[in-house]
């Protein structure tokens, strides 16, 4: 059952964000990307890692994709009349990198044996914050830490002279 | 684990009589806000419909499902038509996590009064508030008319505002629990309900959630005397209820969180625990209506102001506060 509900989370989560990329209107684009979003944490808590999930949908689909649709209806950028069409030149940069994902990708199932243990565990807030906190404890200090630089980078640029 | 025929019959079970329970509850709500206005305003409220207008819940439902559904030839056909049920379903689906009673014994199992216990039950809640935005904002959006993006625009900064106070002042709650799971903060609560240890984090998660559902006194997305209805102002027939019931299904589920975290769930003395939850609930949606007839709607940058420069400092603060207090005990 849980094979199955992977498939269809997946294609859920591919067709989500292929319609956020091909979407002219903004806020469409959003709701899009909201949907794969919500498919993706799905697919993170069937795969044991409820916090994961919480976490996915509390930031990504409900903070962040939250205030880029309050600033284009702040600023009412979702008139899609406007916008030029894409140019070819303005394809190369997605080329790249869509070659460099595949390419990728290909390396890493080429060299690695399929790993992946087929009965895996779920694993608990408690353990997976004592990781969080012991193991990784300076990589989370110094995540922080950039948050910060970044805010108060923030509040220069925005401060009113 | 495996599942039987008993089990997925159970679970099945569950879901619907929750459905049905809270919908029941909110078409009542709707009624008792008539009803307990009326009084407070020295008038008498609708009670024609059936013995004291019991039967008004169900002469609404037949006049929404019957009026003319109107879509505004400029608006954005298809999130018009998805942003109510955007608005109700994460209201509906907060109830999958909320424990109603005491575990019971049925068809000689132990069956918990709860759809499903997960162990993020407060992330899960978090998540779905914030999700619950995404209604509002493109409901506002879709409609393509000034007074409902701007009642959008409102709705959209008031939910982040609060939002953020809401889930600072329950982190003392999941300190003293130790944990995220709703049957663990309710267990926790045995001894003494949480309310006697964190009544600032009660009283700003009051008012958080009252602002999250968008009431008087913070009812500014729908503010009448200046929006028309706000972010709904175009909305007619069903898809309009479906905001309305989904408001009122909102207030059931936050008094049920409310009682859960800090008064103590169904635990109580004497009454059956499913009887104590619901007192509790009831009287948390008194509160809310009693609230509505007594205050007036704050201006736009108090707000603002009380979310971001009181509640939310001061959610801060009890958290320090708390975490001194755990670890000098």
């Amino acid at each position: 059952m849980e094979t199955t509900l992977f498939y269809i989370l997946s294609a859920v989560t591919v067709f989500g964000t292929l319609c956020a990329i091909t979407a002219r209107q903004a806020v469409r684009a959003i709701v899009y990307l909201v949907t794969s979003f919500f498919a993706l944490a799905l697919i993170f808590y069937i795969l044991g890692a409820p916090l994961v999930a919480a976490f996915e949908v509390i930031i990504y689909a409900g903070a962040i994709m939250v205030l880029f649709l309050f600033v284009i209806m702040m600023l009412e950028l979702g008139s899609p009349e406007k916008l030029p069409k894409p140019r070819l030149a303005d394809w190369w940069p997605a080329v790249i990198l869509f070659l460099a994902v595949v390419g990728s990708v290909t390396v890493i199932a080429a060299s690695r044996q399929p790993a992946i243990a087929p009965g895996f565990t779920a694993i608990s807030v408690r353990e997976f914050s004592q990781a969080l906190f012991t193991r990784y404890g300076i990589a989370v200090e110094a995540i922080s830490m950039q948050l910060l630089f970044a805010l108060v980078g923030a509040l220069y640029l925005g401060r009113r002279r | 684990m495996t599942w039987d025929a008993i089990d997925i019959a159970l679970m099945v079970g569950k879901i619907l009589v929750l459905f049905f329970v809270i919908l029941t509850l909110a078409a009542y709500l709707v009624l008792a806000e008539r009803r307990i206005l009326g009084w407070m305003q020295d008038r008498i409220g609708p009670n024609r419909v059936g013995p004291m207008g019991l039967l008004q819940p169900l002469a609404d439902v037949i006049k929404m499902l019957t009026k003319e559904d109107m879509i505004p030839s400029a608006a954005d056909r298809l999130l018009f038509s998805l942003a109510p049920a955007m608005a109700a379903i994460p209201a509906i689906l907060t109830f999958a996590i909320i424990p109603v009673g005491a575990p019971m014994v049925l068809f000689g199992r132990e069956v918990n009064l709860q759809v499903t216990d997960l162990d993020v039950g407060v992330l899960f809640f978090l998540a779905l508030s914030s999700i619950a935005v995404y209604g509002i904002a493109l409901g506002g959006w879709a409609s393509n008319s000034k007074y409902s993006l701007l009642g959008s625009i409102r709705g959209l900064s008031q939910l982040i505002s609060y939002e953020l106070s809401m889930g600072l002042s329950l982190v003392p709650v999941v300190m003293l629990a130790k944990s995220f799971r709703l049957s663990d903060i309710v267990n926790a609560q045995a001894q003494m309900p949480f309310i006697v240890y964190q009544p600032l984090a009660f009283a700003i998660f009051l008012v958080s959630i009252i602002a999250e559902c968008r009431r008087i006194p913070f009812d500014l997305p729908e503010a009448e005397g200046e929006l028309v209805a706000g972010f709904h102002t175009e909305y007619s027939g069903m898809r309009f209820g479906l905001f309305f019931v989904g408001e009122y299904i909102n207030i059931i589920a936050l008094g049920a969180l409310a009682s859960l975290f800090f008064l103590g769930g169904w635990r109580g003395p004497l009454l059956p625990p499913i009887l104590w939850f619901f007192i509790k609930v009831a009287i948390f949606s008194f509160l809310f209506i009693w609230v509505r007839g007594t205050l007036p709607r704050l201006r736009y940058d108090q707000l603002m102001h009380l979310g971001w420069k009181f509640l939310t400092p001061l959610a801060l603060l009890n958290i320090l506060a708390t975490g001194w207090w755990l670890a000098l005990r």
